[in-house]
């Protein structure tokens, strides 16, 4: 699934400079602990998130992860999108929960599978 | 490569808005030296982690990695409180993190056995008061 898509499906608003046309986006995970992420988020293009700190990017950073999505309309501060910018890492906002912003990609085909 | 690599980082206490950076600079070395996606990502993973514990319990320390043809090896060696029961902290989902560790992101008791289940090889010592020591190798 492109990022554009993603954006439109959730009305998701974009915060970094990252070109990201053309990024392919096969799987996604869903957490607010970035233990479990890392845990359990291997080979997802995609991480949705109520953590609104650098670590969330960090922890992309290390899984390779291309795009995370900060859930429940939180409101990125700049030490984030500075070090997304930075690590070429796409940052989005959802005003959607977590469960409706999941299911919402769920059902628009993007799984937590990677295929 | 003919000779390993040797790179030391300085691991701050406490200083959460920068934790990962030591793990970055590795990812970027090893990115450069051409290893295979996989074995960054996991090497990227384990020391991230074990840097995070170093931040968050560890008191900070020291991160000494060495970069052999076909491997990494990283030693994490903090000046922290120590673990009184490294098989408990080995156990999923155990953890002495406090709540504003957890509000960071951290703490759900997964940093230890996720280091483990990246790595090929892990050791970890720890001593009350002392500190604790861990040696993680990936291998290609």
């Amino acid at each position: 699934m492109k990022i554009e898509n993603i954006i439109e499906i959730l009305d998701a608003k974009v915060y970094t400079d990252v070109p990201y046309d053309h990024i392919e986006i096969n799987a996604a995970c869903g957490s607010d602990l970035m233990s479990d992420a890392l845990a359990f988020g291997e080979n997802k293009g995609l991480l949705l998130t109520g953590l609104n700190n650098p670590q969330s990017i960090r922890t992309a950073e290390m899984m390779d992860i291309h795009c995370v999505i900060l859930v429940r309309g939180k409101e990125p501060d700049d030490a984030l999108i500075t070090l997304a910018n930075e690590k070429e890492i796409v940052v989005l906002r959802s005003d959607h929960s977590m469960y409706t912003s999941c299911g919402l990609l769920y059902c628009a085909g993007l799984t937590g599978d990677e295929t | 490569m003919s000779e390993s690599l040797k790179q030391r980082y300085d691991v701050s206490a406490h200083d959460f808005a920068s934790a990962g950076a030591a793990s970055a600079a590795v990812k970027k070395t090893l990115k450069q030296l051409g290893f295979p996606p996989d074995f960054i990502r996991r090497t990227s993973i384990a020391m991230y982690e074990g840097e995070i514990n170093m931040v968050i319990h560890g008191e900070g320390g020291v991160a000494d990695v060495e970069v052999l043809e076909d491997s990494v090896i990283i030693t994490l060696t903090d000046q922290g409180p120590g673990i009184a029961d490294i098989s408990m902290a080995m156990k999923e989902g155990f953890s002495t993190a406090s709540d504003s560790v957890r509000e960071l992101g951290f703490g759900a008791g997964m940093g230890l056995p996720n280091i483990k289940k990246q790595s090929d090889d892990f050791q970890i010592t720890s001593e009350l008061g002392v500190g604790t020591t861990l040696v993680i190798t990936i291998r290609t």
